[in-house]
């Protein structure tokens, strides 16, 4: 045994050397975050794979990084380190913070032929809002969401409410939401109307709520928020609101991770949640489930959400060039389209909507294409200097006001005033 | 000693010693230094004391240094009890005690990221296990991770359940070293079987309970994996943690140098506590 393991060895060190003697390949290391379930490491493999068929001469080494957090942490480790990556999907909002520790390069410097300069306008432009700073692309639309709304179409037909006609104003919601919160005969409910996620992402589901209220959360230089703009405490009040006014929602906080089984397990009518948990809802809920567009109340919104390719500065010209190629693979048409159904994330360009793949998925499965119509709505997400710090103050203002904490306006005044100490140099 | 045997005793050490340095001694200084040095990513702005400025006008750092005293307060002598009578239970002559030892011990096998995973169902309000139960019963149950009031509590309650267990093994090893010689003598003095556990039983265990004391203490400091999955500190950071307080401002704020001069705050905790420990209950504790 040991000996055909010896001479195996021997064969690959040789093939390795006569390659790397035949053909000088260009190495790429890719760092990549997985933030909802499924076996999606495997998909990404399978289009690496093909993307080597394609270019023999370009070796990608995909690296599974964890959490979009995880991801941030390796790939800025591994430059501190002096073996960085050449590319990486990261959020779309640490987009601030790549810029100010100057890791990346923007995509207009590769961009140079007409036809790569059409490819970078192809998208979605909503998709390009948090990727665009200062006039140029550092970031491009791969794993894209928005928030949508699932609601159970078998408990709006037992509550006599018409299964095609979600809410699409806040006022429904509220209407419908108080028809399909039951309670039992001691006054607990038994099923409620509305779950709308905050733990992990509050600040997002909070976009969803302020765009919807002719409020956006900061300026596009990142270096201003606009927490404690009326509009925006209004929208806070307004998601406190269902949980203490119309007992719609469980008061104090709702789990972003477990939601998903609260809503297969038929202990809410509707849920505010990512896209991206779209192929998971279809595959486990037992019943009939719409998804909708998130209702309005002076217009209708959602932020977008999700990861964007970025190119980092560290490479050599040829990395550079090969890691230019393979985002521009990742993110055609086709592989978009692959991507998307199998997942639930966008097909990040219209183009990525009239492959036949994707076009019979939508023709038999038309919940798939809620998200890319919202599109229009949507604007970005919350994304400036110091990401990370501000967001946890608007996420810890918004648990503090839904648990009862301080009042809306108290919280976010407060989230307010210290964003801007921090932001201030930024100016 | 000769030369020799003075140059052999520290090559022996060597090894140990480097690793300790490399990774233990170096990486403290170097944290106090960036601690006294850095602004957020950048090193050697010159000296300052900003980091500390900002720690003692920092609301959060005060939060989670109250949540974290709490949380050992509670979690150390409970596990620590529940350990005990965990020990002494299946240290009798019961009838499956092979089991009941397996079934206390199980949750420490477990992996912390795992059981959080586990435990955040148990603890979900619609569809929760406890919930559940309380439910039977007729009542309406708790949002046991989404009311500050529980948060930091319900952690406790899967901290103290992940320990004890651990705890009961080392127990269980020092009950079966006391010679059952002492009870008979007692015995036969006519000593009752509380004065047995309190004259005998107690005062031999002291060194385990030393030893354990010492690191449930640093468990409850060390251990935040479950923050990640459970709370991430919320709501509003009312289970926040200050491992976890560094943690954020490390790697997701990248303000090293502020994580830095937590990281000083919480070693000066823990050395004060080894401290305490070492000095007044030591003297307490009878070695043979």
């Amino acid at each position: 045994m040991f000996k055909i393991g010896k001479k195996r060895l021997l064969a690959a060190a040789l093939a390795t050397l006569v390659s790397g003697i035949a053909q000088a390949k260009t190495d790429l290391t890719m760092y990549y975050p997985i933030a909802v379930g499924g076996p999606l490491t495997k998909v990404v493999d399978g289009m690496v794979s093909d993307f080597e068929k394609q270019n023999p001469d370009i070796h990608v080494n995909a690296i599974y990084a964890g959490n979009y957090n995880d991801a941030r942490v390796k790939a800025l480790a591994a430059l501190k380190s002096g073996q960085p990556a050449q590319l990486a999907v990261m959020f779309s909002i640490d987009v601030h913070e790549l810029m100010d520790l100057h890791a990346i390069i923007p995509f207009d410097e590769m961009a140079k032929t007409p036809e790569d300069k059409a490819w970078l306008h192809s998208f979605y432009p909503a998709l390009m809002k948090n990727g665009e700073v200062n006039g140029k692309t550092w970031g491009v639309p791969f794993q894209r969401s928005t928030i949508v709304m699932y609601y159970n179409k078998d408990m709006f037909r037992a509550a006599g409410l018409d299964p095609n006609h979600p809410p699409a104003t806040w006022k429904e919601l509220v209407s419908m939401g108080e028809k399909l919160t039951h309670k039992d005969a001691n006054g607990d409910v038994t099923q409620w109307g509305l779950m709308i996620p905050s733990t992990g992402y509050p600040y997002w589901m909070f976009g969803a709520l302020t765009k919807e209220n002719g409020q956006v959360l900061m300026n596009q230089a990142g270096t201003k928020t606009y927490f404690d703009k009326p509009a925006v405490v209004e929208a806070l009040s307004f998601w406190k609101s269902l949980g203490t006014q119309y007992h719609i929602m469980p008061k104090g906080t709702i789990d972003w991770g477990t939601l998903r089984q609260n809503f297969l397990d038929q202990k809410t009518a509707m849920m505010w949640h990512s896209t991206g948990n779209l192929t998971a809802v279809k595959n486990n809920a037992k019943f009939d489930f719409g998804v909708a567009m998130l209702p309005a109340n002076k217009e209708p919104g959602s932020p977008t959400g999700g990861g964007n390719f970025y190119l980092f500065k560290h490479s050599t010209p040829e990395q550079r060039e090969a890691a230019f190629k393979l985002v521009k693979f990742m993110t055609s048409p086709e592989e978009a389209a692959k991507w998307s159904i199998a997942t639930g994330y966008m097909g990040v360009s219209p183009a990525a909507y009239k492959t036949p793949a994707l076009e019979s998925y939508v023709k038999t499965f038309p919940q798939a294409a809620v998200a890319r119509d919202q599109l229009k709505y949507a604007t970005a997400e919350l994304s400036t200097h110091q990401s990370g710090r501000v967001r946890k103050l608007l996420d810890d203002a918004i648990q503090a006001a839904l648990t009862g904490e301080e009042s809306p306006k108290a919280a976010l005044s407060s989230a307010q005033k210290q964003a801007t100490r921090i932001l201030r140099r930024y100016h | 000693m000769t030369r020799n045997q003075q140059l052999y005793a520290w090559l022996l050490l060597l090894p140990a010693l480097a690793l300790l340095t490399a990774f233990t001694y170096m990486p403290t200084v170097a944290t106090i230094w960036h601690s006294f040095t850095g602004s957020g990513m950048q090193d050697n702005v010159g000296f300052n004391l900003d980091n500390y400025r900002d720690l003692i006008d920092d609301d959060v750092f005060w939060q989670v240094l109250r949540n974290n005293l709490i949380y050992a307060a509670v979690t150390v002598p409970v596990s620590i009890v529940l350990a005990l009578v965990m020990a002494l239970w299946v240290n009798s002559k019961i009838r499956g005690k092979g089991a009941l030892r397996l079934a206390y011990f199980t949750p420490t096998i477990l992996p912390m990221i795992s059981v959080a995973n586990i435990w955040l169902f148990f603890y979900t309000p619609e569809i929760g296990l406890f919930n559940t139960i309380l439910g039977w019963f007729g009542h309406k149950g708790y949002n046991w991770l989404g009311d500050p009031n529980l948060s930091l509590y319900s952690l406790m309650l899967m901290a103290i359940w992940k320990e004890a267990g651990f705890f009961m093994i080392f127990y269980l090893a020092a009950l079966q070293g006391i010679s059952p010689d002492l009870y008979q003598a007692a015995e036969l003095e006519g000593a009752g079987r509380w004065t047995r556990f309190r004259r005998i039983t107690l005062p031999l265990l002291m060194p385990t309970t030393l030893f354990v004391l010492i690191n449930a203490f640093l468990n409850a400091f060390k251990l935040v994996d479950h923050l990640f999955i459970l709370t991430k500190g919320g709501p509003n950071n009312a289970s926040n943690l200050l491992l976890y307080y560094i943690y954020e401002n490390a790697f997701s704020f990248f303000d090293t140098a502020y994580a830095s001069a937590l990281t000083v705050a919480l070693l000066l905790i823990l050395v004060v506590i080894a401290l305490i420990q070492f000095g007044v209950i030591e003297r307490r504790v009878h070695y043979r």
